[in-house]
């Protein structure tokens, strides 16, 4: 494979995360890199000033297109999560926030119980899922998509109603 | 830039059509894949963009308007043949000196330094390296003449999964790090989603479908509802599958669309669905409009 020469001989690696891939999610290849960096912010993986793997390194271990992975580091800078350094690489910012701990437990408490107001009403854990879901994908939506396929869909939807 | 253009490009061999009236402008710095059944014209397209075959008729040009087989074209563009020609009696160092000497502007130590990294033993027979080994070593051949423009025609059809994987690496390392342009062959669709960003489809000589994944993808989606309901004015049904009651059609959105039909559920396709629904409709070719070119 072609690594740079200081790599292939230290073994060293430029970012704390390694990427990889599940073919069978169905989500689209360059949200799947973004999704495990914002996953790898909240479980402290990464931490600011972290860099992101390189390029060439992401291309060769998984090959896929580099284009790809330009897209998701672009998504991630536009977000504001990370920044590219011109010759460097890609890199985590500095005022990124890390998981709140007293605010995801507040979360789980309000979301605890909304389940238990869920199985009063008689829904099961799939049906909890689905709702959770498309309420979830609703949210989102209303924000607003830019897929003109996520316009589409919520143009058919609403003429449905 | 336009790494390769073709115009109303046609390709006979007597009485039977290769490739019909093919008009194309694919944008550099893309991984291209060109799929289709077998004997859809793939290795036809591919032949007249490298400049081993000539068109009946129409005109294709590479790397920003140099006719393919021009002197120019030929110095930056490289080409993998389906059966990864090599001398199996030559040693992997014979066959970098044979086309260093065969070839204008060869990186001889670029090729050598490629076989280190792949632990390819310089000395050894090719016929004695792995399936693997060959197609990276006929690959370093075709990288080491520094091409603006690889093609590769059906490149790991041969290869088990691992030298697949690894041979794909290589070529995705080539273009994140040398900017290379890549045209391949391909009748497999299940891996086209992570490697490649634009696709032409073919079948029966015809270009079925083409442009830049993402458009593609978010020009199409899979509508769900009740059999008697008909998607809007516009929207084009590529693949419908129905059951008594409840019907699922694969469309094409008309261009700027924003809704489809009262009724429907949408969800988006992938690749791999897309291609399909485009490879059925043609294979089925129910309707002459089916067989105009779709662009």
């Amino acid at each position: 494979m072609l690594i740079d020469k200081e790599e292939s001989e230290g073994g060293r690696r430029s970012s704390p995360i390694a990427f990889t891939l599940d073919p069978g999610s169905g989500v689209p290849t360059y949200l799947q890199l973004v999704q495990q960096v914002e996953q790898a912010l909240r479980l402290g993986y990464l931490r600011p000033g972290d860099q992101l793997p390189k390029l060439r390194e992401v291309v060769a271990d998984l090959a896929i297109n580099p284009n790809t992975v330009m897209k998701a580091y672009r998504d991630l800078e536009g977000k504001g999560l990370t920044a590219g350094r011109p010759g460097q690489g890609t890199f985590v910012q500095a005022g990124v926030q890390q998981a709140d701990l007293a605010g995801v437990t507040r979360l789980r408490r309000s979301l605890t119980s909304w389940f238990s107001d869920a199985a009063e009403t008689g829904l099961d854990e799939d049906g909890m899922v689905a709702l959770f879901s498309s309420a979830l994908r609703d949210f989102y939506e209303r924000r607003g998509g830019a897929a003109q396929v996520e316009r589409a869909a919520r143009g058919a939807r609403g003429g449905a109603a | 830039m336009n790494i390769i253009e073709t115009h109303a490009l046609t390709k006979r061999y007597g009485a039977t059509s290769a490739l019909t009236d093919c008009t194309l402008a694919i944008p550099e710095g893309r991984m291209v894949a060109l799929v289709g059944p077998n004997g859809a014209g793939k290795s036809t397209l591919l032949n007249l963009v490298v400049g081993l075959a000539t068109p009946t008729s129409g005109g294709v040009t590479v790397l920003g308007g140099a006719p393919a087989g021009s002197l120019a074209a030929l110095d930056g563009v490289a080409f993998v043949a389906q059966d990864t020609p090599l001398y199996r009696s030559y040693s992997a160092r014979d066959m970098i000196r044979l086309t260093r000497d065969l070839n204008r502007g060869f990186d001889e130590a670029y090729a050598l330094g490629r076989l280190r990294d792949l632990d390819i033993e310089p000395g050894r027979q090719v016929g004695k390296l792995s399936g693997g080994q060959r197609a990276q070593l006929a690959l370093t051949l075709a990288l080491a003449r520094r091409p603006r423009l690889l093609v590769l025609d059906e490149p790991t059809a041969a290869l088990d999964p691992i030298a697949r994987h690894d041979f794909m690496a290589s070529v995705m390392t080539a273009m994140a790090v040398d900017g290379v342009s890549v045209l391949f062959s391909s009748h497999g669709l299940a891996e086209l989603e992570r490697v490649t960003d634009y696709l032409v489809l073919i079948s029966h000589g015809v270009v079925r479908i083409e442009g830049a994944v993402e458009d593609l993808l978010a020009g199409h989606c899979l509508l769900t509802g009740p059999v008697e309901l008909a998607p809007g004015a516009g929207w084009q049904t590529i693949q419908a599958t129905h059951g008594g009651a409840q019907q699922h059609l694969l469309v094409r959105a008309p261009d700027g669309a924003s809704v489809a039909a009262a009724g429907f559920s949408a969800r988006p396709v992938n690749l791999e669905e897309l291609a399909m629904a485009y490879l059925r409709e043609a294979g089925a070719a129910t309707r002459p409009a089916s067989l105009e070119p779709i662009r």
